[in-house]
């Protein structure tokens, strides 16, 4: 009925706009002009927000401004990127070592801004990779990747990476269950064997770095998405989890059997406080830790041996499991910290419970039984409301301090404003096309900048001219600063952003790095001087010490090198001066360009096969002489005894 | 008398500031450098208005062959001018006290007015020459070779005070915060010598 009565609404706009006239027929007029007046940042302006997304598949993070939608910076932090030589530098290539080898992809979901007091600070962002579990963090002022943990007994690390309130603890919940610790045993002895990790990595207040402080083994449901408490409900963390019959084969019908799965939520503050009285198990584990120093501009890895386990059934009052229709996929805490959205992703409804009532029904020992030890709590008893809203799929919610709340439907594709308290729709927009994560600015704190909603949709088709059969994914742009949603603006995004984090300009902005100070550069390869550069031959490795500036490489003229050396080039960018980076490369070169920035050294190794003499240059048109920016580098045969040299200007 | 003799040791202590403030300022601005580049000249040597403003004049110039500019121990007046000022002011403070002991005339607050104005002006003249050199001694193989529309040598000298369009930068140079201390200052013995000229008169 309901959306019979949609349908006519929307013809009798229609036909009443196609009456109006010849005017409104040429692309909405008046409306469209007001639009890209709400998007437009004049030459020389500067946009709002910084909006960061995750790059899904390309394993990176894209940074983008709104409200124009321009992305100023894709930063490496999974993947390999020849762009910058980002996992092909002797530097960089320790930031992707895992336990499984060197693993130079992977799948970046969820970023999340660090805060304090629940709010935005603006110093690090954190974000998942899904496929072999790690979780990065980028410095918001140098906006470089400096750490990646990887999170061992874990897998499909989705549930990922959101934090505390006052960053304590990023988290990495695993999507799939797993036997932990891994081991040979028959797939279909899964339920009662597999796990489910939920990982809590804490977080250094002044270094950021991470180190994982425990991890809950919870029975082997999959734990899909999570959100901290916040507010009044800070201590506690929330994950939906899909699959509760534990099947392990065609999922799409045996996951989808019970009504209800859960919504598992954990007192991390009680499990804390257990562990730091000296409780859990600790058990052989082996993972990667990846620091990247900027001193040194280099990282390195460190194999980490042991983790600390924790049976929730230990920790009486720690864990419950809330009762949520169909599937949850998003789990979402408002602002205030009352309300936690579980969007039953095969159902029409959403479900909201109180965290109040979930206290209430604790303290009377409401329980609905239990699974695998842990207490389920009544449906009944910590439901909020539920908001009927007719739409199909609801995926994911976020808020805009105003009381309000906006949900994505993926199948019926559209974005619906509810109120909170009341439960009542009161706007709703389409999106183009399969809306997933919607983001508004500040949207994961306690202090959202509800002026735009960015929809993140999965498939663009007819949107943009075609190229090909595959398009880049599109993201639309809502102001929602009035009572109706408006969308002012589509633009194109880079790989398959899963969710974004958004923030204003002027928190990031100001202490952005322009250069990296040369006499700050301890890399043990710098030569910070150019009277220091130099050629050492030790065994077949030649290091070559190479410094860079507008326009010449010193030395441009190295000989004495011969097939079968390995050349590793350390050079120095001697630019103390704001985005002026010079790049390098070397016929025959099996890595990738070095695009190395002001004040910094990188390597780049070079192995020789031919005899010849073969030119490097620099990528980056950096002057009104890059062209002229170039060298030689000799190749003599193996048993030559050509002596080792090296000069500029000779 | 004693007024003026006041004036007269207060005026050259605003010299001092000339070991703190710059005396002069160039900026150079373009459209590509909307943070313009600058140059503070102090009486002890050249620094950048931004860290490293020296080192990137000094990367840009060189594509026209301009020399890099010069380090305190490359101009004798790095470590003269210094010398001078501080003779000036205690020379300044000194006929001052004689003044309030009645020991000396206004007329020598007034001569050491001119003194101060004589060394500015040959001051400037030299600062004139620097700016001169600077300029037009090109390096014969710089990588740029411009020419004015009458086929002569581009030369860049940056002006000594005002603004002048250099290629793609704005440059202007004007006196710094030094420089309008001093000129306080120098008002300040101006008055002096004046007023010791109007109680002379009146006695």
């Amino acid at each position: 009925m309901k959306i019979y009565r949609y349908l006519t609404i929307t013809l009798g706009s229609a036909l009443m706009l196609i009456s109006c006239g010849q005017q409104n027929q040429s692309s909405n007029g008046a409306l469209s002009s007001s639009a890209a007046e709400k998007v437009y940042v004049a030459p020389g302006e500067q946009d709002e927000y910084y909006a960061f997304l995750s790059g899904g598949y390309s394993g990176n993070l894209t940074v983008y401004g709104l409200p124009s939608g321009r992305m100023f910076k894709e930063i490496p932090v999974f993947s390999q990127f020849p762009t910058s030589g980002y996992g092909y530098s002797e530097e960089t290539k320790p930031m992707l070592n895992t336990s499984h080898g060197f693993v130079p992809w992977d799948d970046a979901h969820h970023p999340d801004i660090s805060q304090t007091n629940g709010e935005l600070d603006g110093r690090w962002i954190f974000i998942n990779g899904n496929n072999t579990p790690r979780i990065a963090r980028i410095s918001l002022s140098t906006f470089e990747t400096e750490e990646i943990i990887e999170v061992p007994n874990s897998a499909g690390n989705h549930s990922s990476s959101f934090i505390t309130e006052n960053t304590e603890y990023v988290v990495a919940g695993t999507r799939f269950a797993v036997p932990v610790p891994q081991r040979d045993m028959p797939i279909n002895e899964y339920k009662g064997n597999f796990k489910g990790a939920l990982t809590f990595i804490s977080v250094a207040p002044e270094t950021g770095e991470m180190d994982i402080k425990f991890q809950l083994l919870m029975p082997g449901f999959n734990y899909d998405l999570s959100h901290p408490g916040r507010g009044k409900s800070h201590g506690w963390f929330f994950f939906t989890t899909y699959n509760t019959e534990e099947a392990n084969s065609l999922l799409e019908v045996n996951a989808s059997q019970n009504d209800k799965d859960f919504i598992a939520a954990i007192n991390w503050k009680k499990i804390e406080e257990y562990v730091n009285n000296g409780g859990g198990t600790k058990i052989p584990a082996n993972y990667a830790h990846n620091v990247y120093e900027e001193e040194t501009h280099t990282g390195t890895t460190t194999m980490k041996k042991e983790v600390l386990t924790v049976d929730p059934t230990k920790v009486p009052g720690a864990v419950y499991f809330l009762p949520t229709p169909k599937s949850p996929h998003g789990c979402d805490v408002d602002p205030t910290g009352e309300y936690i959205i579980g969007n039953g992703k095969l159902s029409a409804d959403l479900t909201v419970h109180s965290f109040d009532k979930m206290l209430a029904a604790i303290e009377g020992e409401k329980f609905d039984g239990e699974a695998y030890g842990i207490p389920i709590l009544k449906f009944e008893d910590i439901m909020a409301g539920q908001v009927k809203s007719g739409g199909l799929g609801p995926l994911h919610t976020e808020f805009d301090g105003k009381g309000n709340a906006y949900t994505t439907f993926f199948i019926s594709s559209e974005v619906v404003k509810w109120k909170l308290g009341t439960w009542e729709v009161i706007d709703r927009k389409p999106t183009y096309y399969s809306v997933g994560h919607l983001m508004i600015p500040g949207g994961n704190s306690r202090k959202p900048f509800g002026k735009y909603v960015v929809a993140m949709n999965k498939i663009t088709k007819d949107r943009y001219l075609p190229t090909g059969p595959e398009m880049e994914h599109s993201a639309q742009l809502y102001d929602i600063s009035g009572d109706k949603m408006e969308l002012i603006y589509d633009f194109p995004t880079h790989g398959e952003p899963h969710y974004a984090a958004g923030c204003p300009a002027e928190l990031l902005a100001p202490k952005s790095k322009k250069i990296y100070r040369l006499d700050e550069n301890k890399h043990p390869y710098a030569v910070t001087t150019a009277d220091g550069s130099k050629v050492v031959r030790d065994g077949n490795e030649v290091h070559v010490y190479m410094s860079m500036i507008r326009s010449h490489f010193t030395p441009d003229n190295i000989e004495g090198i011969k097939v079968g050396d390995k050349v590793y080039f350390h050079i120095t960018n001697h630019e103390q001066d704001f985005d002026v980076p010079h790049g390098f490369t070397i016929l025959g070169q099996n890595t990738s360009e070095l695009l190395i920035m002001p004040g910094q050294t990188k390597t780049s190794v070079w192995e020789p096969k031919q005899v010849g003499v073969w030119p490097f240059y620099c990528t980056d048109f950096c002057s009104a002489l890059h062209q002229e920016m170039q060298g030689y580098v000799r190749v003599s045969p193996a048993n030559s005894n050509i002596e080792l040299k090296w000069s500029l200007g000779e | 008398m004693k007024k003026a003799s006041i004036l007269m040791i207060l005026g050259p202590l605003f010299l001092l500031g000339l070991y703190i403030f710059p005396l002069w300022n160039i900026m150079l601005g373009a459209p590509q450098y909307p943070d313009p580049l600058g140059l503070n000249i102090h009486i002890s040597g050249l620094r950048g208005v931004n860290e490293f403003d020296i080192q990137n004049i000094d990367g840009l110039n060189h594509y026209i062959g301009m020399h890099t500019l010069p380090k305190p121990e490359d101009m004798w007046e790095f470590g003269t001018f210094p010398m001078i000022i501080g003779f000036m002011v205690a020379f300044g403070v000194l006929i001052g006290i004689l003044g309030y002991l009645q020991k000396v005339s206004y007329q020598w607050f007034f001569g050491w007015f001119i003194l101060m104005s004589i060394l500015g002006i040959l001051g400037m003249y030299d600062f004139n020459e620097w700016l001169v050199d600077y300029g037009t001694n090109l390096d014969p193989n710089a990588i740029m070779k411009l020419t004015n529309p009458d086929g002569t040598p581009m030369t860049y000298k940056p002006p000594l005070l005002g603004h002048v369009k250099m290629l793609n930068f704005d440059v202007t140079s004007l006196p710094s915060t030094g420089a309008w201390l001093m000129f306080v200052g120098m008002m300040l013995t101006l008055t002096a010598g004046y007023l010791g000229w109007k109680s002379t008169k009146t006695q």
